[in-house]
């Protein structure tokens, strides 16, 4: 939009344009200098996650420090790998996340959609009690949560991780109303003329068409089992069924001060939450422009 | 709505009324597993943390009656609740404020017209992609006081960095400038605002000869005053709850040198589920409950003085 200089410029632009194009290069070279000092500040943190994790104990120690490792031991990888029953992690979370994601996507469209499209008595107030909880802090609940799932003897399984997903979360059914409301009533009204139900309108015309709101909102459900700690740390206390994030702690009190054995194991928990984003980046950059309160 | 032709207007009103009832039903229907969700998982929750607050309540065997008891001891004897609540709010000044300001500021230099500004774009973003235990022990590592990398970078330029986790001084600043690393968040959030303001806006200010100090502060801020109370309310909430990155980093929530990063939910975990005085966490629960409510609502209320909304919605 920018880039119309015949009509969106000043007159007065004609007669200084040399100086004033000087000085608009200027600018953007010198903000293009800071932009990449700020990224190298960001990324090197992760530069270094990886070089530790290929280093020798002993490299570690060496002062100076080196930036990149004298020799890349792939092998502290392994070595990670096997000192904690990570592989068992890794399935004890992915079959928690498998649900999750599920659960999480299935009751929070279907959820959205009586928010956004269906009239009935109580919605309004309804809708903003749901906005209202989003301002609960997370530990005034979850103290009585943990009393109930032990009192229905579900501490020591995967249930209070899973379930609750399935009944909708305040921060997804506001995204995905919003992301309803911008697709025309007419359509689901033509959808009834033609006979079809409200289950049919919902799962065959606006999951589909909301596909870029739903993906963010897998993305995110995924991150969220995915890193979950407080969860596992409450309702899982045996050792095979631990989830990464547990495993990793376990392992970090295992380890000690083995940094390079520690760095391999965060590499290798951050991996598929780094994947899914470039994976989605496109859908979930759409996604999250209409979370804002910024709807135009 | 319906426009079906009445041959009689009764037949008509019926069956419009028949729609509706329907449409009633589906409602319900499609909004009934948050109804189930919200009393099962808050609403029940919430009355029974209430209750409990009141009593001796351990889990287990006890819950007499106590009254106000929980809640004078927590304001009265327990130091270490203040300790808590000290820290918090510490932790709270410092790092809503300055990822407000950073995210503003890096949304305003990413919103330019400079190559590669896509990858710019993405790596800023990345580190709130990181996040969970891994990012925790990551930190640890960096803040190492001998080895770690920030005191190593800090050495080049001839400071002897701190102790940082090992220094009660220095370990709530290591934890705010952890979570300043995750400022691309909030950033994304203003960039999207700021890119859908209007360009009319600023070629109109253009053609008035305005700056562009002018034109962020009249233009790009106001259009983006939503966003910024929409990250400020949640990020007040989510910073009042800092819990992970504390329990983590102080070996399975120890609370640090000298308590220093003794949270309030950190001291709230310890006394329900290490000490099982579930009866005083919930009271803990509930004056948290209640101060991060009095904020939302001061927030909410001074919002209409400085929040602009574009179409007055």
């Amino acid at each position: 939009m920018a880039l119309n200089p015949t009509q969106a410029r000043p007159r007065q632009r004609m007669t200084t344009w040399t100086s004033e194009k000087v000085k608009d290069r200027l600018s953007r070279f010198v903000l293009f200098l800071v932009l990449s000092a700020g990224a190298l500040l960001i990324l090197s943190p992760v530069w270094w996650m990886v070089a530790t994790s290929l280093k020798s104990m002993g490299e570690i120690m060496h002062f100076p420090p080196t930036f990149f490792p004298e020799h890349w031991q792939w092998s502290n990888y392994i070595q990670a790998w096997e000192s904690a029953p990570f592989t068992q992690y890794t399935l004890n979370t992915l079959f928690i996340t498998a649900f999750v994601v599920v659960g999480t996507v299935l009751s929070n469209s279907f959820i959205a959609y009586g928010f956004a499209k269906l009239q009935f008595p109580g919605r309004n107030a309804m809708f903003v009690l749901l906005l209202g909880t989003m301002m609960i802090p997370g530990f005034v609940t979850m103290i009585p949560q943990y009393v109930l799932f032990s009192k229905i003897h579900w501490v020591g399984t995967y249930l209070p991780l899973i379930v609750p997903s399935f009944f909708g979360s305040p921060f997804f059914i506001f995204m995905l109303r919003q992301f309803y409301r911008t697709i025309p009533n007419e359509l689901v009204e033509a959808a009834k003329i033609d006979g079809a139900s409200h289950f049919y309108i919902w799962s065959r015309i606006m999951v589909p068409l909301t596909k870029p709101a739903v993906l963010t909102i897998a993305v995110f459900a995924f991150n969220g089992a995915w890193n979950d700690f407080l969860g596992p740390l409450l309702y899982v206390n045996t050792q095979s069924m631990y989830t990464l994030q547990i495993g990793l702690t376990q392992f970090q009190g295992q380890a000690q001060t083995d940094w390079n054995y520690l760095m391999a194991a965060s590499v290798l928990v951050l991996l598929p939450a780094v994947l899914i984003f470039f994976l989605f980046q496109k859908y979930f950059i759409e996604g999250t422009s209409l979370t804002g309160a910024s709807k135009g | 709505m319906i426009s079906s032709l009445p041959t009689a207007p009764d037949m008509a009103k019926r069956k419009f009324w028949n729609m509706r009832r329907m449409e009633w039903i589906f409602g319900y229907t499609f909004v009934l597993p948050w109804i189930i969700g919200f009393l099962t998982f808050t609403a029940i929750p919430l009355i029974f943390s209430l209750f409990t607050s009141f009593t001796n309540y351990n889990i287990t065997s006890q819950m007499n009656w106590v009254g106000l008891q929980n809640y004078f001891n927590m304001f009265t004897q327990d130091q270490f609740y203040w300790q808590s609540l000290g820290n918090t709010a510490y932790y709270v000044l410092f790092s809503v404020p300055l990822n407000t300001l950073g995210g503003i500021t890096l949304a305003v230099m990413l919103n330019k017209r400079i190559p590669g500004m896509r990858v710019f774009r993405t790596i800023y973003y990345l580190p709130s992609v990181l996040s969970g235990v891994a990012v925790y022990l990551l930190w640890e590592e960096l803040l190492n006081p001998s080895t770690g990398y920030i005191n190593v970078i800090l050495s080049w330029v001839g400071i002897h960095g701190p102790a940082w986790l090992y220094d009660p001084a220095w370990t709530k600043p290591a934890l705010i400038l952890m979570q300043l690393w995750g400022l691309g968040g909030g950033m994304l959030l203003y960039l999207n605002a700021m890119k859908s303001t209007p360009e009319q806006l600023y070629e109109a200010a253009d053609l008035d000869g305005a700056s562009a100090w002018q034109k962020f502060l009249h233009i790009t801020l106001p259009m983006i005053t939503p966003v910024i109370f929409f990250e400020m309310s949640t990020g007040l909430i989510g910073a009042f709850q800092v819990f992970q990155s504390a329990y983590v980093m102080t070996n399975n929530g120890g609370g640090g040198p000298l308590n220093s990063l003794l949270f309030y939910n950190l001291y709230m975990w310890n006394e329900a589920f290490v000490n099982y005085q579930v009866g005083y966490a919930n009271a803990m629960a509930w004056i948290l409950f209640i101060i991060v409510m009095i904020i939302t609502l001061v927030n909410l209320g001074i919002s209409r003085y400085w929040v602009h909304y574009e179409g007055g919605d």
